[in-house]
């Protein structure tokens, strides 16, 4: 049982938490992710972790509404107990001085991009941040990358907020500019995806953080496989971060839609629920 | 005591007498009574053994001629009392049988279900050398721990004063619980950590609720707590704290019984459809997670279509859980005959009697999808048996070009596993094979770094839960005796 000591909400569908967890706050590093699991019958659900602080023993947890379970979490308030935590798990972000490093998030892939930003920039990196989202209220944490990163570039789809464009528009504009040793992409799969065929395009280097569906996300169900140059591979232990250029995102968009139709239909059964409640 | 002595108590000498050895071996074995098998291919949670009647124990224990020397232990990996327990049944003395069985054994309830003992103590059985079938030891097993858990009256084994040192468990399966329970015996302050949210390990995400249920297991895990076991969820050695952390806190030694993990696939075209995945994902999702109840908020596929490919007993759990779940056709794909297939006898036995199709000397070549990327079709190669190969079993090949396409929308990968990387990759220095199994000392169990000792599928690569047993009591015994050398 871990206690949820703050909870903020950066959009309607977007929530922040920080929970109480100071094994896991004392032994994560950038790039891992926790396992969680809302509820006696809950599902095991992965989060990257976006934060943590030491001294109050929590780490910080960023969640947007999507199905089911991330709603349950969603739902829960201040004061409220996550039935199961454990982590860290997954191989930690590969943090050297490559030069300059673009890191390109959209959506709540921000969130686990932050201590990415910030261990790459303490390593001596010159980091450019890409900031994607649809519209100007859904840019979350552009105050936070600022701290650690020498600039950056805000994109919104409806030009409500920074440039007009994609999150690859931005990468691109980079590019085109200076020299970049390094691009690290983390957001929607379809996002990665796109990042990736830019990059490769332009032969810059570029690790991926993927996020699949997982049972354990301990090495065992292999729920989480993905082909990597071919191969597979699974995101819970080998991962979650590898060579986007590597990665086979069709296919994982393809698995990432596996249990839509059940989830859809739980859905409409909480959303039932709830409103019989109210 | 010693067995002999045991043996030569005058309740023994007397029992021997009771009855003429050849009328003891004259009598027929016992009938294990089994749900009506179309009743259970609906029902997901009820078990298929129902139990041995006390009469039917007492008379099975008759079958015993109590063996001046007992094969049968031999052949038991935890070194069970077997003839002591079966003669304290024949009396009418279950309470004292089950207290028998738990001296040697943390989880007799698990081990008189889930043992091969045809493979075991069964195959050293007198009974079988006089070409009779083997007295029913695993049957009597569970007999008499059922009988003490229903009793209400369960005993808790003695636990020596307690000698303030501090051992922890990586990993509360099988090898973990034996090993705990040996150590909590002996005096030693025992805390397990365990990664998933439930303790038990495969016995709680692999073996079925028709096989092995969970309160069974729950109830033997409560006997620990009451030896002073302590179990603590969700913590990961290696990730969550490291071995240092425990070092520092102030154990002495770390037995790991981290288990199997990476389920292996087959590196076939078509292998990531959305519908084929790994046993271990599928049973854990529904013994686990609890997937195919409504308040369960994981979701499983219910596939109308199942296909199965494996011949081992993880394969038969999952074919029998399709069936339950509502497949109308549960088939097992097996690329030998059902002679060499490793599954327990009775598994498959059960199995076929709930209407598993058993499409054996096939083997999957491709799986074909639909748009969404659902599996739709899977496309077998026909085989047939060649020469003995390295296992002695004779080798399948292809029969060339005889391939076959058959309709699926689930398929369940059940071809092993590779042990569970998270240990290995987190202790520097543990020595490891190629396959990634922890290399420890045969006869003690312990590791090259001194402190740590493993067992169990970490080690074995993919075994039985009593081999894994045998294991954890190996290693308390080895790391009982290193302690106090050290000390």
């Amino acid at each position: 049982m871990n206690k949820i000591i703050s909870k903020e909400y950066f959009s309607a569908n977007v929530v922040k938490f920080e929970v109480e967890a100071p094994l896991i706050a004392k032994s994560r590093k950038a790039g891992h992710f926790v396992m969680v699991k809302v509820g006696e019958k809950g599902e095991r659900i992965p989060l990257t972790i976006a934060d943590a602080d030491l001294q109050k023993g929590t780490i910080t947890l960023v969640v947007q509404k999507m199905g089911v379970s991330s709603t349950k979490l969603c739902d829960l308030n201040e004061g409220d107990f996550i039935t199961d935590m454990v982590g860290p798990l997954g191989k930690a972000t590969h943090i050297e001085k490559f030069g300059t490093v673009v890191c390109a998030c959209g959506g709540v892939g921000t969130a686990p991009m932050l201590p990415i930003v910030a261990a790459l920039k303490e390593a001596g990196n010159k980091v450019i941040t890409v900031i994607a989202a649809r519209t100007k209220e859904l840019i979350i944490l552009e105050e936070q990358m600022k701290q650690y990163s020498d600039e950056v570039i805000v994109m919104t789809d409806d030009g409500s907020y920074g440039n007009k464009g994609l999150v690859t528009n931005g990468v691109e504009m980079v590019i085109n500019r200076e020299k970049v040793d390094l691009c690290v992409t983390i957001g929607p799969a379809i996002m990665m995806k796109f990042v990736s065929l830019l990059t490769k395009k332009y032969e810059l280097p570029t690790v991926a953080s993927l996020n699949t569906i997982m049972v354990d996300g301990t090495g065992m169900c292999g729920a989480c496989r993905v082909s990597i140059g071919g191969k597979t591979k699974f995101v819970c232990v080998d991962g979650p971060e590898f060579d986007a250029h590597l990665v086979d995102f069709d296919e994982m968009l393809m698995r990432l839609g596996g249990y839509k139709d059940i989830e859809r239909e739980e859905l409409e059964k909480l959303s039932c629920a709830s409103g019989a409640r109210k | 005591m010693d067995l002999n002595e045991e043996r030569a108590q005058q309740w023994r000498a007397d029992l021997r007498n009771e009855i003429k050895t050849k009328d003891r071996t004259a009598k027929t074995r016992v009938h294990m009574p089994e749900l009506d098998a179309e009743y259970r291919s609906h029902t997901r949670v009820e078990e298929v053994n129902l139990g041995l009647t006390p009469e039917m124990a007492m008379a099975e224990a008759q079958r015993c001629i109590d063996c001046a020397n007992p094969t049968c232990m031999e052949g038991c990996p935890v070194g069970i009392y077997i003839p002591k327990f079966v003669k304290q049944i024949e009396v009418g003395d279950f309470l004292g049988a089950a207290k028998t069985l738990k001296e040697t054994s943390a989880l007799p309830a698990v081990c008189g279900r889930v043992c091969p003992q045809e493979k075991q103590c069964e195959a050293k059985c007198i009974h079988v050398k006089m070409n009779k079938p083997a007295v029913a030891i695993g049957h009597l097993e569970r007999f008499a721990a059922d009988y003490e858990r229903e009793s209400g009256q369960i005993s808790v084994p003695e636990v020596a004063t307690p000698n303030g040192m501090k051992i922890a468990v990586v990993g509360s399966g099988p090898a973990g619980l034996s090993f705990a329970g040996d150590m909590a015996k002996m005096g030693y302050d025992v805390t397990v950590y365990e990664a998933l949210h439930e303790i038990g390990g495969v016995l709680k995400y692999g073996i079925p609720e028709f096989r092995l249920p969970n309160a069974i297991v729950d109830v033997e895990i409560e006997n620990l707590r009451s030896m002073g076991v302590k179990f603590i969820t969700n913590c990961i050695i290696g990730k969550t704290i490291s071995i240092d952390d425990l070092k520092e806190e102030g154990f002495k030694g770390v037995f790991v019984a981290s288990g199997a993990g990476l389920p292996r696939f087959m590196n076939i075209k078509g292998e990531n459809f959305v519908g084929v995945m790994s046993s271990n994902e599928y049973l854990t999702r529904v013994n686990l997670m609890d997937a195919a109840s409504a308040d369960s908020d994981t979701p499983v596929f219910l596939g109308k279509h199942v296909a199965v490919i494996g011949g081992g007993n993880t394969a038969m759990d999952s074919v029998r859980t399709a069936r339950r779940l509502g497949a109308s056709r549960a088939m097992i794909i097996y690329r030998r005959t059902e002679e060499e297939m490793p599954a327990r006898l009775e598994e498959v036995k059960h199995a076929k009697e709930e209407g598993i199709e058993f499409m054996t000397l096939r083997n999957p070549i491709e799986f074909k999808g639909n748009e969404q990327g659902r599996v739709t079709e899977m496309v077998l190669q026909v085989m047939e048996l060649g020469e003995p190969d390295a296992s002695g079993r004779r080798a399948p090949v292809e029969v060339p070009g005889k391939t076959e396409t058959i309709e699926v929308d689930e398929v369940i990968v059940s071809v092993g596993v590779s042990p569970n990387p998270l240990i290995p990759q987190s202790v520097i220095g543990l020595e490891v094979t190629k396959w990634g199994t922890i290399v420890v000392d045969q006869d003690s169990m312990q590791t090259d770094i001194p402190m740590i000792f493993a067992g169990g599928d970490i080690v074995r690569g993919g075994a039985t839960v009593i081999l894994a047993m045998g294991d954890g009591r190996k290693a308390a015994a080895a790391m009982d005796k290193w302690i106090k050398e050290k000390n």
